[in-house]
């Protein structure tokens, strides 16, 4: 808004009339009052026990529970990763069989509700009593009692990562799309097989656009693994209503777990935006030469003001 | 210029669907030829081109390529097309530089040129990078080296994409409209570089717009019109005194 005086039509500065915005502040005001009612409502409730909020917010199954809640997203998110770039790569091969079989393995994932998957492996047993790994036709092998290998925690990470691969392979493969069809052309020339293509020079460019959603799908994995309280998980979910079947303080260990889960969510967000800013600026900047980590983890450039 | 013919094209047809685009190319390069292919747009140089190194198929034909026919390898009385990876070492002898430079995006200037050494034949990172500095400083980019493709204008851009395309030491080079894409004022020192290579003896195929260029530079001088050779000649000659109708067309419209 202009606030420098005008020249009026007779030579003299005239100042710039201020502008009352009336309606902007009116529904400000209500916006504010109907929240604040609602918020008082919770807040000042006289059912709702704030102190054992504060009692339980640093209890020790809430902890190990927060704990659990990271490994289980960080252990699915690497795998549902890996596998979503595998998917790509098959849906995006020549080969008909590898297409089809990645378009079916998306649609099951995606076709099919995350909490079917996770009582699905959980109750594995039923299907499979005895996990065996053994070289056909001899009798040298592994074998596992499922139950043991399908606990909360393992069939959670499973559920979760094979679920997300089949969102994240669409995502590597609008990725991988969006390279200019010349760099490839230019990688052939070059005497690159289309394997050597794909990992030198089509893939560390195809992360600058498949990097930022990953942030989300860590963000939104966070949350999902609540869901692994159907499988007893002893996740910060699982944690937090075991304390409240047994105490009936159920609106009070929810607010507990939803303070936490914001919390990761926010520590998320700040790194996702870190991420972000390395990726989505003017150019990828990847480490030269050098090994598959080199390959794939981008390298800071030197920062020239320390803050 | 004697011997084998480097390029040797007998009635090569190639189609997109049912567009046919290559109707029955006769066209042969010497070693140490510079040979200079012209034609309206659309009428299948580049195409051509393209078949030369085996990043379009040659659907009908023969199209024969340092001693041998692209695709496919005679053995037991047949033609046996080739795998991915035959065609990747049959294409590590041919150098290509694209109307749109298609440089590696995510690399410096100077890991552009390294690229193939390194990935390609395996030469270790240190010497690769070596070569490609003198690769670079033969095409005066040497202290660009550690510039991205953004940072560098369209005819330093196209420079690095022939410093890349050398840095394999082909024995054939490629060349697809490489100044269409330039700003006027950066067209020369591209074509300085290419008039360079020419000096050297290099045997090169060039898709142009550059008449000056083609008769400057070229030893021969090929018009392309509707996916056949219409003419073909000294340039002098063909410049001079076409014999076709077509080919008159085209020259009075871009000369």
């Amino acid at each position: 808004m202009r606030t420098e005086p005008i020249i009026g039509p007779s030579g003299e500065a005239v100042p710039v009339a201020r502008t009352w915005h009336w309606g902007r502040w009116l529904a400000g005001l209500i916006a504010l009052a109907v929240c604040g009612w609602l918020v008082g409502l919770v807040v000042a409730n006289p059912r709702l026990d704030w102190g054992a909020v504060l009692h339980y917010l640093f209890d020790p199954l809430i902890l190990s529970g927060i704990v659990v809640t990271i490994e289980i997203s960080i252990l699915a998110t690497v795998l549902g990763l890996v596998l979503g770039v595998f998917l790509a790569v098959m849906r995006l091969s020549h080969n008909p069989v590898l297409q089809w079989l990645a378009t079916l393995y998306i649609w099951f994932f995606r076709g099919t509700p995350v909490l079917v998957q996770l009582i699905f492996w959980y109750n594995l047993a039923f299907l499979f009593p005895e996990l065996i790994l053994k070289i056909p036709f001899t009798m040298i092998g592994l074998k596992w009692d499922t139950n043991q290998v399908m606990t909360g925690f393992t069939s959670a990470m499973l559920g979760l990562g094979l679920n997300l691969a089949a969102y994240f392979a669409e995502t590597v493969r609008a990725g991988i799309q969006a390279v200019d069809r010349g760099q490839t052309e230019a990688a052939y020339a070059l005497g690159m097989t289309p394997g050597k293509r794909m990992r030198v020079i089509v893939l560390p460019q195809a992360l600058r656009i498949i990097i930022p959603p990953t942030g989300n799908e860590f963000i939104s994995m966070l949350k999902t693994t609540s869901l692994v309280y159907v499988v007893a998980g002893h996740d910060l979910m699982t944690n937090a209503s075991q304390i409240y079947k047994a105490n009936n303080l159920i609106m009070e260990l929810l607010i507990v777990a939803s303070l936490w889960y914001m919390l990761m969510t926010a520590v998320a967000t700040f790194l996702q935006g870190r991420l972000e800013r390395r990726f989505g600026s003017d150019a990828v900047r990847l480490v030269r030469g050098g090994g598959l980590a080199a390959r794939v983890l981008p390298r800071q450039p030197k920062p020239e003001v320390t803050r | 210029m004697t011997g084998e013919p480097v390029v040797l094209a007998r009635g090569v047809r190639m189609s997109y669907g049912d567009t046919e685009v290559l109707r029955g190319v006769d066209f042969s390069v010497a070693p140490g030829e510079v040979s200079c292919v012209i034609g309206p747009s659309g009428s299948g140089k580049s195409t051509f081109l393209r078949c030369v190194n085996g990043l379009e198929p040659v659907l009908g034909g023969s199209l024969r390529v340092l001693g041998e026919e692209v695709g496919h390898t005679l053995r037991d009385g047949k033609y046996h097309p080739w795998t991915p990876k035959r065609f990747a070492e049959f294409r590590t002898k041919i150098g290509m530089v694209f109307q749109r430079f298609n440089l590696f995006a995510h690399q410096s200037a100077l890991d552009n040129v390294a690229c193939a050494p390194i990935h390609v034949a395996g030469m270790p990172g240190d010497q690769a990078r070596e070569l490609a500095m003198e690769h670079l400083a033969r095409v005066g980019l040497a202290d660009h080296a550690h510039k991205r493709p953004h940072q560098l204008s369209g005819g330093q851009q196209q420079r690095v994409a022939i410093a890349r395309a050398l840095a394999m030491s082909p024995t054939l080079m490629l060349f697809d409209e490489p100044t269409s894409a330039l700003d006027p004022e950066l067209v020369d020192e591209v074509l300085e570089v290419m008039k360079k290579l020419a000096l050297d003896g290099m045997t090169m195929v060039v898709v142009t717009h550059e008449i000056g260029f083609a008769r400057e530079v070229g030893d021969t001088l090929t018009f392309f019109d509707e996916g056949v050779v219409v003419e073909q000649g000294p340039p002098a000659d063909l410049l001079a005194a076409s014999k076709h109708p077509r080919t008159k067309a085209f020259l009075s419209s871009v000369l």
